[in-house]
C-alpha cells in the first residue's frame, strides 16, 4: 500500500529525531570557557548505541554511533575510562600487504554538523589498551570523551560478548576470540 | 471495480498522502480510512503486509500476556549457571531488556551483525519471567511476593524435561523467522550467566487466516479459549497491584503446563462422544444447551430422558467455578513435536499459559477440580509443569541502564 509505506519513513524520522535530542545533552561542562559566547562542542556530542566489546584483560574497544547536534564541525580528540589507563581513537586501515591494521587515527574523529560517525567493528573505534578490571556483559562503562576545544562530555556504553567482525587484537587478549570456551569460562558471577 | 478503476483511484489517493506527509494538518485517521477504502475485491492480499507491525515493549505490564495472542510462540526454559547471583542476573535482565526493546521494534540488538533479521518483528513479544529459587534466594527481601510450585496433581505424568527453571523467556511473533532470530539473540546473550533447558515451541492459526479475535482451535480440533478475562476484568484477575506487591505491581505469575494429547485414542471417540467430553460443539465451539460459542452453559439443562444436556464431568462443567474469582488469563499454543518411536510419528499437544494475579488462589482450585473429575483427562496427560512471577513492565521507551524488566525487584529500594 503506497499511503503506508510514505507514513513510514517520517515516523521514523520523528522518532530517530526524538531519540538523538533526548541524549545530545549529557556535557559535564565542567570545562566550558566562561568567557565564550559560543556553545562548547561538547555539548553537542552523544554516543547512541554505544557498547564495548567483553573481555578479562589486555585490549578491547568501544563503539556506537557518534552524533554532532549542532551547525559547527565538531572533533573528538581523545578519551579517558575509569577501565583503562590508556585510551586511544582508533581507524583501520588497509597495509601494504592488503591485510587489515588499526592505527591511532591523526587529527581525531570529525563529525559534520549534524553528522554521525560510526564506531564499529573492522572500522573507526575507541581502543582500551590495557583493562584494570574485567569487562562483564550486561556492565554499564561511562567514557569521557575530550573535544578539540578542551570541553568534554561523558558518554556511556554496554558490555556486549561479540565475536563478529573477525575481531583480533594483538598482544594476547584472552577475550579477544570471543569463542564460547573462552567466554563461558568468564566469571558472571558477583564477585 | 475493474482494474484501471481501481489504479487511478489509489493513484490519486497517494498523491494525496504524499501532500498531506508534508503538512501538518492531514491526520492519521484520514489516512487509515483511506486505506480501507482501498481495500476491495481487486486489491491483492500481497499489499497487506504486516511484517512491520509492532507491539510497545515499554509500559506498566511486560507485553505477551493480555497481547492478542501471535501465530508463533518459543517459551524458553533456562536455568542460571553456579556463581550467577543477584548482581549477575541484573547484567543478565539488563542485557536481554536492551535486545527486546530493539529487536520488538525492529531494530538490530546492540552489537548485532545481522541487521537484516530484526528488520520485520511481526508483533514480536519477549516476556520474562523468574522462577521460585530467583523469587525466594535472589531478589532482595520485602517484595511481598510468594511463588510456590504448584501442588502434585493426580492426573500429573511429569518429567524432569518439561520441569522447573529459573528463568522463562516467552518469545512470541506472527513471524517465525522473527521468532528464530529474537531467539537467538537472546540464547547468544544468556550465554555465560544461564543454561537453556528446554525449548517450547507452539503455533496458533496463522495470522488472518481468520478474523482477529477469533478463539483458537487445538489439535483436538476443539475451539479452545472461550471463557477468557476481558481486559477490563485483567486489573482484578491477572496484574498485581500496589496492595500485592509495590515492587511487584504491574507483574503477573505464569504457570506453564505441557498437556500431551493422546491423538490415536482420541480419534477413536465419536463425533457425539467429543462434545460430550467437553459438553461444547465442535464445529464453532458452542455449549451443548445453546448455538453460539459466547452462550451461557446452561449446566442444569436435561434432555428428554431428564440427563443432563451437559454432563458434571465434562470439561467445561468441571472447569466451571461458582467463585468467579477463581479464573485466569489462558494463552495457549499447540505444538507438534516430531518423535518417530512413537506410532503416530509425533508428540503432540498443548502449551497451556495461565496468568493470574494469584496462582494459588485462581487457578490451583480449577486445575485441582479437572484433575480429580474431568472426563477430558482420558485422553491427555500433563508432562511438564513450571511456575513464574513476572515482573512489571519497563517505563522507558528509549535504552536506560537502571530501567530493565525486574530491575524494580532486583534493586534494594
Amino acid at each position: 500500500m503506497h499511503i503506508r509505506r510514505a507514513l513510514i519513513p517520517a515516523a521514523a524520522v520523528l522518532t530517530a529525531a526524538a531519540l538523538v535530542s533526548s541524549c545530545g545533552s549529557d556535557s559535564t561542562g565542567a570545562t566550558k570557557d566562561p568567557t565564550s559566547s559560543a556553545p562548547d562542542q561538547a555539548s553537542a556530542v552523544a554516543l547512541k548505541d554505544g557498547w564495548v566489546k567483553a573481555a578479562r584483560t589486555g585490549m578491547t574497544a568501544a563503539f556506537g554511533a557518534l552524533t554532532n547536534d549542532s551547525d559547527q564541525e565538531v572533533t573528538i580528540a581523545s578519551a579517558t575510562s575509569d577501565i583503562t589507563g590508556s585510551m586511544e581513537l582508533h581507524e583501520t586501515v588497509e597495509t601494504s600487504d592488503g591485510s587489515m591494521a588499526m592505527q591511532p587515527k591523526k587529527g581525531g574523529f570529525v563529525l559534520a554538523p549534524h553528522g554521525t560517525h560510526t564506531l564499529e567493528p573492522g572500522g573507526d573505534h575507541l581502543m582500551i589498551m590495557d583493562l584494570n578490571q574485567a569487562l562483564k556483559p550486561g556492565q554499564t562503562v561511562t567514557i569521557t570523551l575530550t573535544m578539540a576545544d578542551g570541553s568534554t562530555t561523558d558518554v556511556t556504553a554496554t558490555v556486549k560478548r561479540f565475536s563478529g567482525a573477525d575481531e583480533h587484537y594483538q598482544n594476547g587478549d584472552p577475550g579477544d576470540d570471543g569463542g564460547d570456551m573462552d567466554m563461558n569460562d568468564m566469571d558472571m558471577g558477583d564477585g | 471495480m475493474d482494474e484501471s478503476g481501481l489504479s487511478r483511484r489509489h493513484l490519486l489517493q497517494t498523491g494525496a498522502a504524499a501532500f498531506g506527509g508534508a503538512g501538518l494538518g492531514w491526520s492519521v485517521g484520514t489516512l487509515v480510512e483511506s486505506e480501507q477504502q482501498l481495500v476491495s475485491p481487486g486489491a491483492t492480499a500481497a499489499d497487506r503486509t504486516f511484517g512491520a507491525e509492532t507491539i510497545a515493549f515499554a509500559g506498566l505490564h511486560q507485553a505477551g500476556v493480555t497481547t492478542s495472542p501471535t501465530t508463533h510462540l518459543s517459551l524458553l526454559g533456562l536455568d542460571l549457571d553456579a556463581g550467577v547471583h543477584r548482581a549477575g542476573l541484573a547484567r543478565l535482565m539488563l542485557l536481554w531488556s536492551d535486545d527486546a526493546r530493539r529487536l520488538t521494534t525492529g531494530q538490530p540488538a546492540l552489537a548485532d551483525e545481522d541487521i537484516e533479521l530484526a528488520e520485520l518483528p511481526a508483533r514480536l513479544t519477549v516476556t520474562f519471567g523468574f522462577g521460585p529459587r530467583v523469587v525466594s534466594d535472589l531478589l532482595p527481601a520485602g517484595h511481598g511476593l510468594a511463588l510456590a510450585p504448584l501442588p502434585p496433581f493426580r492426573t500429573d505424568r511429569l518429567t524432569n524435561e518439561w520441569g522447573q527453571t529459573d528463568l522463562v523467556v516467552q518469545v512470541c511473533s506472527d513471524d517465525p523467522v522473527a521468532l528464530a532470530h529474537g531467539r537467538r539473540v537472546l540464547l547468544k546473550d544468556g550465554r555465560g550467566f544461564a543454561k537453556l533447558r528446554w525449548t517450547q515451541d507452539g503455533f496458533r492459526r496463522s495470522r488472518r487466516a481468520e478474523p482477529d479475535g477469533s478463539t483458537t482451535r487445538n489439535l483436538m480440533g476443539q475451539v479452545d479459549g472461550t471463557v477468557n478475562p476481558s481486559a477490563s476484568e485483567a486489573n482484578d484477575l491477572v496484574w498485581l497491584s500496589p496492595d500485592d506487591s509495590v515492587r511487584g505491581a504491574g507483574g503477573t505469575f505464569l504457570a506453564v503446563r505441557r498437556i500431551r494429547m493422546h491423538l490415536d485414542k482420541w480419534d477413536r471417540v465419536s463425533r457425539a462422544g467429543k462434545e460430550f467430553t467437553i459438553g461444547r460443539r465442535l464445529d464453532n465451539g458452542a455449549p451443548l444447551t445453546g448455538a453460539e460459542e459466547h452462550d451461557e452453559p446452561d449446566l442444569n439443562a436435561t434432555d428428554e430422558h431428564g440427563f443432563p444436556v451437559i454432563d458434571p464431568a465434562s470439561h467445561i462443567h468441571r472447569a466451571r467455578s461458582k467463585n468467579h474469582a477463581e479464573r485466569f488469563l489462558r494463552r495457549a499454543y499447540n505444538y507438534v513435536v516430531p518423535d518417530p518411536g512413537l506410532p503416530a510419528g509425533e508428540d503432540s499437544g498443548l502449551i497451556f499459559l495461565a496468568f493470574a494475579r494469584d496462582l494459588t488462589a485462581q487457578f490451583v482450585p480449577i486445575q485441582a477440580r479437572l484433575a480429580e473429575q474431568d472426563l477430558l483427562n482420558q485422553w491427555t496427560s500433563a508432562v511438564g509443569s513450571a511456575v513464574y512471577l513476572i515482573p512489571p513492565g519497563v517505563g522507558q521507551t528509549t535504552a536506560d541502564a537502571g530501567d530493565f524488566v525486574g530491575s524494580r525487584l532486583l534493586t534494594r529500594a
